[in-house]
């Protein structure tokens, strides 16, 4: 579904990434890892084309991600903050994204309705705009408006930051369940190590912008990554 | 400190990702500044021998209508004086009082262009009246008192954020006041002279003054440094929220989507109602060219053009000039999001032109003006509609300045929905129906002129598609540094 080739990018001559190939088939649950800078966003910024790669693309359904629009029709992403329209409500919100994903209403409130555990009554009909919402509430908004029009590919970046312990279970459950679907193919971010071992079958770990691991996950997998990061692996 | 606030605003000024465009703009706007110091300086050096050329007491003259003077000056500030937003939250964790913040971003207004500006009529009135024999105490006196008037307004101004109702009521009380002053019903300004004119004859009555500047500077400190926490002067104002469905928009098929969202966007956001309200203010800007003699730099063919556009084209320039600004704070989901540009820029360009049609609608009552007036506004608005609407948004392709549309949020608020940046954008557009119409006036009379303007406007319809692709060209090779200008917030 995706591909990276030879991809690389340098602001001001100094390498942020620099991955050589990375083959994302349809339907895995993709998990990337990594510390600060370690080219986690850039790589789904440039997967979004948001910023311009160095060299090297990147295909997402066949499609050059920064020369045809196509990939749009069928992926799906939540970044941060500005993915959200601050001066809309929830409802609002999910109707424009649905709109322009050739949702009706009815379609829109359908999902929607698989959400209220979710929600927490906190969110649907609580007359409160989005730039009024806390933190964590807005990301649900944004994790969930990524479902709207079934998109093929749904990418996250750190959805596990800034949700309540109940909403992180919560949200494991959902990226589960798009896991076991074998047409979703998921892209998760994450600092969290357990949280990203429980839900993805595949785990990339960037150092520096560099691959330094790519492991299918396994009973094994979480110990492994806690001592590649606790800097046992690396003497 | 001080020192290292300036820095700050250094770096502010030099790092920010539209600098390019920021120097020229404070390059034109130091050319302004320029213009107004000269017309300033050769008032206040030329308007003495004016007045006693023409028999009037100058002193006693100048003191009548001075309060008109503080009066306009109030509102050019309100719309036109930066408000000193320096970047307050990561200040307050800093080892220094916060009253050295509160001084900084305070004094800064003092030292603002709108103070200096007056100096350039002031100073030289005085010396002049010193030289003619007035009383050297009195006039200093006198001079002392306007400069503390000056900077009470200075301070008024900082308090009055977001009080634009009240702003236009008070012109709007002073246009009344004006008008029934001409036609001798009511002279307000023979109380109010009688007190300028106090400050120069009686010896205490400057002291009035320089006491209120006094409070005035101590209140205002005191009330920001009191707003200085998170949950006071720096906090957001929670509204509850409306849901509208505007459903009735759906009849202009795809692109209702966008132009749902954008009568939101408008509705729902300070800064975008202030534009709104501007550009009805600009329906009435027509008054000052066409009403007979009113003030005769504005008479003659080219500037009642130039009016014409400026009555119809008040959305049009404070809000299309600013396509896609006002999506800046979600610029990435918009990117992301399967979105036709076409239908994007359709929607921004169909809000533009209706509100122009709204506002030639509005404009009818110029007819008393003469048919001419009125036919100068109508092309004026077809060419609104037809050219310059495609103008400002090929332009705003180019103004990568993100809005922050709930700007409420800065405890000294930074309301320049219509600044002298705008302004300086728009003029060129003024340009080319002046032009236009010129072409036709003094070759065929004004009514071929008109109708070259309208023709021109009409043949701007036929080029939409060109120049939509010409945007969205634009918005493609732009994309990444236009995203990257957004990330910049301030």
């Amino acid at each position: 579904m995706i591909e990276i080739h030879n991809l690389s990018k340098n602001y001001n001559g100094v390498s942020v990434l620099n991955l050589e190939h990375i083959s994302i088939p349809k339907g895995q649950a993709f998990g990337l890892v990594g510390n600060n800078g370690a080219g986690k966003t850039t790589l789904f910024s440039s997967l979004l084309d948001l910023i311009q790669p160095t060299t090297g693309y990147i295909k997402n359904g066949g499609y050059e991600v920064n020369k045809s629009e196509e990939w749009k029709t069928h992926t799906a992403s939540f970044i941060d903050e500005s993915f959200l329209i601050g001066y809309l409500t929830p409802e609002e919100y999910f109707y424009f994204i649905g709109d322009l994903r050739g949702q009706n209403k009815a379609d829109v409130d359908a999902l929607l309705s698989g959400f209220e555990d979710f929600f927490n009554d906190e969110i649907i009909g609580k007359r409160k705009y989005l730039r009024d919402l806390s933190k964590g509430n807005q990301k649900k908004v944004g994790i969930v408006a990524t479902l709207i029009g079934n998109p093929d590919v749904i990418i996250l970046d750190e959805p596990f930051a800034n949700l309540d312990p109940t909403t992180q279970i919560r949200l494991k459950g959902i990226i589960k369940e798009m896991a076991t679907n074998k047409d979703i193919t998921v892209l998760v971010s994450s600092h969290d190590l357990q949280h990203v071992t429980e839900v993805c079958e595949r785990i990339v770990v960037l150092e520096k912008g560099e691959q330094v691991k790519d492991i299918m996950t396994s009973p094994e997998t979480l110990k492994e990554l806690e001592s590649y990061f606790s800097g046992e692996a690396v003497v | 400190m001080i020192k290292r606030f300036l820095n700050l605003e250094w770096k502010a000024f030099f790092r920010s990702a539209s600098f390019q465009v920021n120097v020229f703009l404070k390059i034109l706007m130091g050319l302004g500044a320029l213009y107004f110091i000269v017309v300033f300086a050769s008032l206040g050096a030329g308007l003495y021998f004016i007045l006693e050329k023409a028999e009037l007491e100058p002193l006693k003259t100048v003191n009548k209508f001075l309060i008109y003077y503080f009066v306009v000056d109030l509102i050019a500030r309100y719309f036109f004086q930066k408000m000193p937003v320096i970047n307050i939250k990561p200040m307050l964790l800093m080892p220094f009082k916060k009253s050295k913040i509160v001084n900084f971003a305070l004094g800064k207004t003092a030292l603002s262009f709108f103070n200096i500006i007056h100096a350039f009529f002031f100073i030289p009135f005085s010396v002049i009246l010193l030289t003619q024999g007035y009383s050297p105490l009195g006039v200093i006196r006198w001079h002392l008192g306007i400069m503390a008037l000056i900077y009470i307004n200075n301070f008024i101004n900082v308090f009055l954020n977001d009080e634009t109702v009240f702003v236009v009521l008070l012109g709007a009380v002073f246009v009344v006041l004006g008008g029934l002053q001409y036609y001798g019903y009511f002279d307000i300004t023979s109380y109010t002279g009688t007190f300028f004119q106090g400050l120069y004859d009686m010896p205490w009555l400057a002291i009035i003054p320089i006491l209120v500047l006094a409070g005035v500077a101590y209140y205002a400190f005191t009330y920001f440094l009191k707003r200085l926490y998170l949950d006071a002067g720096l906090s957001k104002k929670t509204k509850t929220a409306t849901t509208e469905n505007m459903e009735w928009l759906d009849r202009f098929g795809k692109g209702s989507t966008f132009l749902k969202n954008d009568l939101k966007l408008i509705l729902r956001n300070k800064r975008s109602k202030t534009t709104v309200f501007l550009s009805v203010l600009f329906l009435f800007y027509g008054l000052l060219f066409f009403g007979e003699g009113f003030i005769e730099v504005y008479e003659g063919p080219f500037m009642r053009m130039f009016a014409a556009v400026f009555v119809t084209g008040g959305f049009l320039f404070s809000f299309g000039q600013f396509v896609p600004s006002w999506d800046s704070a979600y610029y990435p989901l918009m990117m992301t999001q399967n979105i036709r540009y076409k239908e994007y820029l359709r929607s921004k360009w169909l809000l533009v032109v209706i509100a122009t049609a709204i506002s030639s609608v509005l404009a009818i009552p110029y007819v008393y003006f003469g048919w001419e007036v009125l036919a100068a506004i109508f092309v004026g608005a077809i060419f609104n509609m037809g050219v310059n609407a495609h103008l400002v948004l090929l332009g705003g392709a180019y103004i990568k300045t993100p809005i922050d549309l709930t700007s409420g949020k800065k405890a000294f608020g930074d309301k320049s929905a219509f600044n002298i940046k705008t302004l300086l954008i728009s003029l060129p557009k003024m340009l080319g129906p002046m032009a236009l119409y010129a072409i036709g006036h003094f070759t065929l009379g004004p009514v071929s002129g008109f109708a070259l303007v309208g023709i021109a406007g009409l043949a701007g319809f036929a080029f939409r598609d060109k120049v939509f692709n010409m945007i969205i060209k634009i918005y493609k090779k732009e994309k990444y540094k236009t995203l990257q200008a957004y990330k910049q917030k301030n």
